[in-house]
């Protein structure tokens, strides 16, 4: 270990550990900065911060879309936008199936599930469709419900919040300096306003994104900040799995190294939030990276497939965390 | 409908079977769903849930990740 990197390190380790306060922008490019060599080393401070201020117990999601595809907004990295040439058509769950899944998700364990549809907003038919599902799950199923619906009016925020909805997802996906770059038919500060509505209607708030997208270092830094100044109660963390058809469907998925580095960056500079490792780990960091990424800050997973790709089997994430002794987090314990 | 019939198309990228390398294709499709009807390759109506995938043709019927399991 040089002097430089022990620095870092060291410096994070008092701030972070001992105190608990998160680390700024710049000290987070130092953290994403560290070589290969000092991995290990980083991921280790990540994994005990996180058991600190977090403990050892691990949320555990599944989620599904309810409408697919047909979006009318051009996020780069989406495939189910219909502005680009993917292979994803339109599709509508209807509410048994949703209950089904949801009763699904229940026997892992989970005390998450998100219903999910890819619009730039719900219009009056979704939210009558997600009201129906949200009353159906509830009566059938003993689990959170969370939406990721797009952005919110303040009455769909009320509405939402009136349903039992007890979190919303809206992600701000990367910087806001990198957002442009990234979605033209919306801005950063409008899915910004949508989370202070949220939080304001007093839902928790799960804000993250996806790094991968062609972010610099800096970017990725600036990123962790801005989301810590949001202070979600869930970030997930997404590795771009470039999609046929979009326009970051030829970028290279970011190598293992850069994942985990990631991965312990963001849980140094939101020590006490539910880290959750989302799309792209499979594609990223393999069959190993659960176990490393559970070793290095991460305590919130999903389970099974994803909105438009498969995910692990759900029973490989669940008997892991057996392994490594991390209770599946309970009902009532969730915040 | 049940979606039985011969593979003629690569059910990931919707080209004949016959024509070019679709090895890339089928490392895919272990972290993907089909999306091509293998036997006339019309876009498919796929639903991906936490635990599987059904996906349909509207020509050839439904396949799901159940059946294929079996």
């Amino acid at each position: 270990m040089t002097t430089a990197t022990s620095i870092v390190l060291s410096r994070a380790r008092e701030q972070v550990l001992e105190r608990g306060e998160g680390l700024s922008e710049e000290q987070v490019l130092e953290v994403l900065q560290l070589p290969d060599s000092e991995l290990d080393a980083l991921l280790e401070l990540a994994h005990e911060v996180r058991m600190r201020w977090c403990g050892p117990e691990v949320e555990v999601e599944g989620i599904i879309s309810l409408k697919t595809g047909g979006c009318p907004e051009d996020c780069h990295f989406c495939s189910q936008s219909g502005l680009f040439e993917s292979p994803v058509r339109s599709a509508w769950l209807d509410v048994p199936m949703l209950v089904e899944a949801a009763k699904q998700t229940a026997k892992t364990g989970a005390t998450e599930f998100c219903i999910v549809a890819a619009v730039r907003g719900p219009d009056a038919r979704l939210m009558a469709q997600v009201a129906a599902g949200v009353a159906a799950i509830k009566d059938a199923v003993d689990i959170n419900v969370a939406c990721s619906l797009g952005m919110l009016t303040p009455e769909q925020v009320t509405a939402l919040a009136g349903m039992g909805v007890h979190r919303y997802n809206h992600n701000l996906e990367t910087a806001r300096s990198h957002f442009p770059n990234v979605v033209t038919t919306h801005t950063w500060e409008e899915r910004w306003e949508t989370l202070r509505l949220v939080r304001e209607a007093g839902m928790e708030v799960c804000c993250g994104g996806i790094v991968g997208m062609g972010e610099t270092l800096g970017q990725r830094a600036e990123f962790a900040a801005q989301l810590a100044s949001l202070t979600p109660d869930e970030v997930p963390l997404n590795f771009l799995n470039p999609r046929p058809g979009t326009p970051f469907g030829d970028l290279e998925p970011m190598s293992g190294p850069d994942a985990l580095r990631t991965v312990a960056a963001f849980r140094l500079a939101l020590p006490r939030t539910v880290l959750r490792f989302a799309g792209g780990r499979e594609l990223t960091l393999g069959d190993l990276g659960a176990r490393k990424g559970l070793l290095g800050g991460i305590n919130a997973v999903i389970v099974g497939n994803y909105l438009t790709t498969l995910g692990r089997p759900a029973e490989a994430d669940i008997d892991l965390l057996g392994e490594l002794e991390m209770p599946i987090k309970a009902l009532n314990e969730t915040l | 409908m049940s979606g039985v019939g011969r593979a003629v198309f690569c059910d990931r990228c919707g080209a004949p079977t016959a024509e070019g390398d679709h090895a890339r294709c089928a490392r895919e499709r272990d972290l993907e769903p089909p999306r091509f009807c293998p036997e006339c390759a019309r876009r498919m109506v796929v639903q991906v849930d936490p635990f599987g995938w059904t996906a349909r043709c509207s020509r050839h019927g439904t396949r799901s990740s159940a059946a294929a399991e079996r």
